[in-house]
């Protein structure tokens, strides 16, 4: 009896331990994020001393510089731009991929895992394989500085992802109810939209988010193929890469303005982060 | 389902040349939502690579394009031969192994402590994810200009508070500089991924050998450790995958100098900036290359994950 209840209680000192640590290592990577947000609030001349000064007076002036409130350029077509990207690349991606996934996994092609694998490898084709013949077309075809270029290269980038989470989701609903409504007589647009897409709605919402952090985040074709115009939200950011004198307050506002869509899409696809970063190979 | 089930049957019951046009009516119907998106990925995404194996053996410098012309394998030659791009592959090897390993290590001591539970576990989760999602270069610029500065950096502000030195960050350690960063990024990836693994373990099993008096480690290294194994190798090849494409952390940080400059970041440049459009085909083939091999690994892995869910279904 005194053996065991001892051994309990070392073991509850144990994990009482190692969850402090589990607290440790989680507040020392938020460490980072929680030093720009508040150094964000903070003037330019407290944002830059050193030892830093935690307790310095809280201000808005970072974010109004950001938002161009100094004369620098406003942020604003920049986020739009990135909104029109991501939202709409995230729509065309839906589109083509629930109709795919569906005969990925409910009334399936055959070597559907053949295709399946296909949309894979070309994930794995580095960006910059491409990026030229890119480039040269876009330049002949006016398309350059195009919003709508980037819409096409981002959906191309996120569709094999849309598709193989998302038959990985209508795989999980049972035969038997789409049967029952194809025996109905419904045809096969009305048996997605009407009877498929409200069952999968978590897993397409799960989709259509983690689409929308990855075209948000997207910096090389963005970098390369728009300019004054298209501009996105990272491209903005590479404005900050260079010092220009004391700016802490204004680029950890800025970095923070950006981040945020990602950081909000991120927590509520939080469940379903993994299998959509790992392809759906993870559950 | 349809076709694979209503087809054998209908053709031997009737057997007219009337009914196989049907047939092949049928698995077109089945391949019809397929086709839009197979279209589009095949244009996009094939149909460039193509375009750049054609320009990688054309000498075309965009700066003088009447000079254009065929000239075989001699990008390849020049690219290989080029010390700046050897060193570049180099670079992208050691900056991609670096952080694939440092971030799988402290990903699976970060899982390990998340599997257990404790007071706070889903907020220490949600802190523990959040890295990975912030937009990769607001995190280059959080690194270098906000903890890297050498004068009110926040790193240089906390060793001051113990007396310690006082270090230019990214210019005594460059490449270092840029693996942080995206270790602290990564990191959460791979916890996530073996995270998922840790509970997908077979619970009942674990209790058996607890019962039989095996110790935690004996647990860890004959039970835990081989049933992650996969879970470790998906996490390194996607890692892998994403990270030889890294060119936000590069640019931002360093912007390819000191020696950092990665592959994707030397083909920018030498597009980009040098207007040589064939070497910069030729180091982009290369790079697919590289990739291939790796993604044939990562397709295995996959593929065999896939495979297991499949036939448990």
């Amino acid at each position: 009896m005194s053996t065991t209840a001892l051994r309990a209680r070392r073991a509850r000192g144990k994990g009482a331990g190692l969850g402090l640590l589990a607290w440790l290592l989680g507040i020392a990577f938020f460490l980072p994020i929680a030093w720009m947000a508040l150094t964000s609030f903070h003037s330019e001349t407290d944002a830059a001393t050193n030892p830093p000064s935690f307790a310095a007076a809280l201000t808005l002036d970072g974010y109004r510089e950001f938002f161009g409130a100094g004369g620098g350029a406003s942020p604003w077509p920049a986020l739009i731009n990135s909104t029109v990207a991501s939202v709409a690349s995230t729509l065309l991606v839906l589109l083509l991929a629930f109709p795919a996934a569906y005969a990925l996994s409910i009334n399936r092609v055959r070597k559907w895992t053949d295709v399946l694998f296909f949309f894979l490898s070309t994930k794995m084709l580095p960006v910059v394989a491409g990026l030229l013949p890119i480039y040269l077309f876009a330049n002949n075809a006016g398309m350059l500085d195009n919003i709508w270029l980037l819409v096409i290269l981002y959906t191309s980038m996120n569709l094999p992802i849309a598709v193989w989470m998302m038959q990985s989701f209508l795989a999980e609903i049972p035969v038997a109810v789409i049967e029952a409504a194809r025996v109905d007589g419904a045809r096969l647009p009305t048996v997605l939209a009407r009877v498929v897409a409200p069952i999968a709605l978590p897993g397409i919402a799960a989709t259509a988010l983690i689409c929308f952090i990855f075209s948000w985040n997207e910096l090389l074709f963005a970098r390369v193929l728009t300019g004054v115009v298209a501009e996105t939200a990272p491209v903005f950011l590479t404005g900050f890469i260079t010092s220009q004198g004391l700016f802490l307050a204004k680029v950890c506002a800025a970095s923070l303005v950006i981040s945020l869509p990602v950081l909000a899409a991120g927590f509520a696809a939080q469940d379903k982060l993994v299998q959509g970063l790992s392809l759906g190979a993870v559950k | 389902m349809t076709a694979t089930t209503t087809a054998p049957v209908a053709a031997p019951r009737t057997g007219t040349p009337a009914r196989r046009p049907s047939a092949r009516l049928r698995a077109w119907a089945t391949r019809a939502p397929l086709l839009p998106a197979l279209i589009f990925m095949i244009v996009v995404t094939q149909l460039p690579f193509v375009a750049t194996l054609v320009i990688s053996f054309f000498d075309w410098n965009s700066l003088y394009p009447d000079a254009r012309h065929f000239t075989g394998l001699d990008n390849y030659q020049e690219v290989l031969t080029d010390p700046d791009l050897r060193h570049s592959v180099w670079t992208t090897v050691l900056l991609t192994v670096a952080v694939v390993l440092a971030s799988l290590v402290l990903g699976l001591v970060l899982a390990l402590l998340l599997d257990r539970r404790f007071r706070g576990r889903g907020i220490v989760r949600t802190l523990l994810i959040a890295p990975f999602l912030v937009v990769p270069v607001a995190a280059a610029l959080l690194w270098k200009h906000v903890l890297y500065n050498p004068e009110y950096g926040l790193l240089n502000g906390l060793l001051h508070y113990v007396g310690g030195p006082q270090p230019d960050w990214i210019s005594s350690t460059p490449l270092l500089a840029v693996e942080a960063s995206l270790v602290w990024q990564w990191t959460p990836f791979m916890m996530l991924i073996l995270l998922a693994g840790l509970q997908s373990r077979d619970h009942e099993q674990i209790e058996a050998a607890r019962v039989d008096g095996a110790s935690d480690w004996q647990i860890f290294v004959h039970l835990t450790l081989p049933h992650l194994r996969r879970y470790l190798e998906l996490g390194a090849l996607l890692g892998s995958i994403y990270i030889v494409q890294n060119f936000d952390a590069v640019f931002t940080i360093t912007s390819g100098g000191l020696g950092t400059a990665n592959l994707p970041y030397t083909v920018y440049q030498s597009f980009y900036q040098a207007h040589e459009n064939g070497l910069a085909s030729a180091a982009g083939v290369l790079v697919v290359i590289g990739s291939i091999v790796i993604a044939t690994f990562a397709l295995r892995v996959v593929s065999s994950l896939f495979r297991e869910e499949v036939s448990r279904a």
